[in-house]
């Protein structure tokens, strides 16, 4: 059996990769109340575009191919709400749930038509190659990446929504967006922007995370299944809620591969479950007004 | 239907926000019939109606958040019917909606920050320490959490949110609504101050003798057109308007005498 340290390190680079998959999907429920599917799709154009950026070299290209990365993907985000996202609003969760679905196809699709179906990596950085002794056992020394780029943008996103005029005009598109757009500022503008920003954190997520698993199509729906849980979990619209839920969802798994290694990937589930029946507007959301 | 009178091509001119035949519609019902108004800067307008007559869809079609089918509403000229609430805004009209809309999860202090950077370009003397200077009581609560104010202190916070967008005029929703008698009159103050400051004020109110008492004109609108004209003297002194709002002309000739007026 694993000590501690590994079982320990696992959740955390669980929970970060989950978290990071998440942070932009409910960072958008939350101002925009749009539920996005396409969340998925995003977060596989980060990890493919790594994947083209990198080429088969190892090497210094892999740190400026996820920056890179994350922006374009912003740029499609971009271009996501101005085309379709903007038409939808205040519509019903079914409707936006469908057209989010019909943009999670076809990006799927796309994904397919330029990278083919072949399962492609990215290799481990070299400066992170390899593996670290902590406490006597080796840990893998990526998952430092993971776990910090999730802090990174976790402690950036409480930053950002505590201290800057954007953090506070997010905040109070959440409240009331009415009185918002009347006090002068573009909703339609802030919203594009809003999206942007949960489609580079989603983006980020796919290229940091792109070394440690096969970047393949299909990635897009199942982390989009994850990312799901723990925004709702989370509560709907809570960063820090996606935070705990991700660190929890982490830990439930953890203790399955313990407890009834067959069973592991259920636990989660019972997880949510258990959760929900309890709190069902999530940890720490707020019930539906 | 034309409401204006007197010299209206003078009128026009002088008036900083002009309704012209205004009708908005929710769905198949129409809600504003053709409704006109004006309003000009330093001068302060009751808008006057009970309950579902369309006084806050009225304010609302001017500032954009709902559109009006057809009409004009003028800005210094400028028309602004189809325009993006934030266009409206920045053109200095302010809107002040009724109950509890603050910005709840922002303190007071970042309500105020957050509104003073919405109009950048807008200058003007009103700045948000200008507004703790005014509203003392909100300098206390500044770090508090906007959504555990008390009614009156909502009150404050919603004006003072729209003064440092330094506007030129400000369209108030049933001010009144919620408040208690005491604060009603500290508001009645809060009117004087902005009258004296030259800022044109559209009050939407139930409560017509408290509008009346603060206002130099008014409007009645009764099902979503304008029944009446005239000056605030002039509504205060007919019964049967009173009476059509729900108010009885004694009630207001016993606040008068209270307050050592003549009616
Ligand atoms: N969002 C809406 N959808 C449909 N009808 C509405 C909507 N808002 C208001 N109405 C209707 O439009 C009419 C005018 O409403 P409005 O709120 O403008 O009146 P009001 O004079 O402000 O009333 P109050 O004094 O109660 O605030 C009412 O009949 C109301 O039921
Ligand atoms: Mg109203």
């Amino acid at each position: 059996m694993d000590t501690v340290v590994i079982e320990v390190s696992g959740t955390l680079s669980a929970a970060s990769s989950l978290f990071l998959a998440s942070a932009g999907l409910t960072l958008i429920f939350g101002a925009m109340r749009v539920i996005n599917l396409a969340h998925g799709s995003f977060y596989m154009f980060g990890a493919f575009l790594t994947t083209s950026l990198v080429g088969f070299a190892t090497g210094a290209r892999f740190w400026w191919a996820v920056p890179v990365a994350a922006l374009a993907v912003a740029l499609i985000g971009a271009g996501v709400e101005l085309g379709v996202i903007r038409h939808i609003y205040g519509k019903e969760h079914l409707t936006q749930l469908l057209a989010t679905y019909a943009l999670f196809l076809i990006f799927a699709d796309l994904a397919l038509r330029i990278w083919g179906a072949e399962s492609r990596a990215v290799p481990v950085p070299k400066s992170f190659f390899g593996s670290i002794e902590i406490a006597g056992e080796q840990i893998p020394k990526y998952n430092l990446v993971i776990v910090g780029t999730a802090i990174a943008v976790g402690v950036g996103l409480w930053l950002l929504l505590k201290l800057t005029t954007l953090g506070w005009r997010i905040r109070a598109a959440v409240d009331d967006p009415e009185s918002l757009e009347a006090s002068g500022v573009n909703l339609q503008l802030l919203f594009t922007v809003v999206f942007a920003l949960g489609a580079l954190l989603a983006g980020l997520g796919g290229a940091v995370i792109s070394p440690q698993i096969a970047v393949t199509p299909g990635i897009d729906g199942s982390i989009i299944v994850g990312a799901f849980i723990v925004t709702v979990v989370g509560g709907l619209g809570s960063i820090l809620g996606a935070a705990v839920a991700a660190l929890l969802i982490g830990a439930s798994e953890t203790a399955g591969t313990l407890a009834a290694p067959d069973w592991a990937s259920t636990f989660p589930y019972i997880a949510m479950i258990a959760i929900l029946a309890v709190r069902p507007w999530g940890l720490f959301g707020q019930p539906e007004r | 239907m034309s409401v204006l009178r007197s010299n209206p091509a003078a009128d026009e001119k002088r008036a900083s926000l002009l309704v012209r035949d205004v009708n908005t519609y929710y769905g198949a019902s129409h809600v504003l019939q053709g409704v006109s108004l004006r309003l000009a800067e330093g001068e302060v307008v009751a808008l006057l109606g009970r309950n579902g007559a369309g006084k806050t869809t009225l304010l609302r079609s001017i500032v954009g958040l709902t559109r009006a089918r057809s009409g004009g509403v003028e800005v210094g000229g400028r028309d602004v019917r189809k325009a993006a609430p934030h266009t409206v805004a920045r053109l200095g009209i302010a809107f002040v909606p009724s109950g509890r809309r603050v910005f709840g999860s922002l303190s007071v202090d970042e309500n105020l920050r957050l509104s003073s950077r919405s109009c950048p370009r807008r200058k003007g003397p009103w700045s948000v320490a200008r507004v703790y200077e005014t509203f003392p009581k909100l300098a206390d609560v500044k770090a508090r959490g906007a959504r555990h104010l008390s009614g009156g202190e909502q009150q404050m916070l919603k004006l003072g949110r729209a003064l440092v967008t330094n506007p030129n005029i400000l369209l108030l929703d049933e001010p009144t609504e919620g408040l208690a008698p005491v604060v009603v009159g500290q508001l009645g103050e809060w009117l004087e101050l902005l009258r004296g400051e030259g800022f044109g004020v559209l009050l939407a109110e139930q409560n017509a003798m408290f509008a009346l008492r603060h206002s130099d004109r008014g409007y009645i609108l009764e099902k979503g057109r304008i029944r009446f004209e005239g000056s605030a003297t002039e509504l205060r002194s007919s019964e049967e308007l009173l009476s059509g709002l729900g108010v009885s002309a004694r009630a207001v000739r016993v606040v008068d005498a209270a307050e050592g007026r003549e009616s």
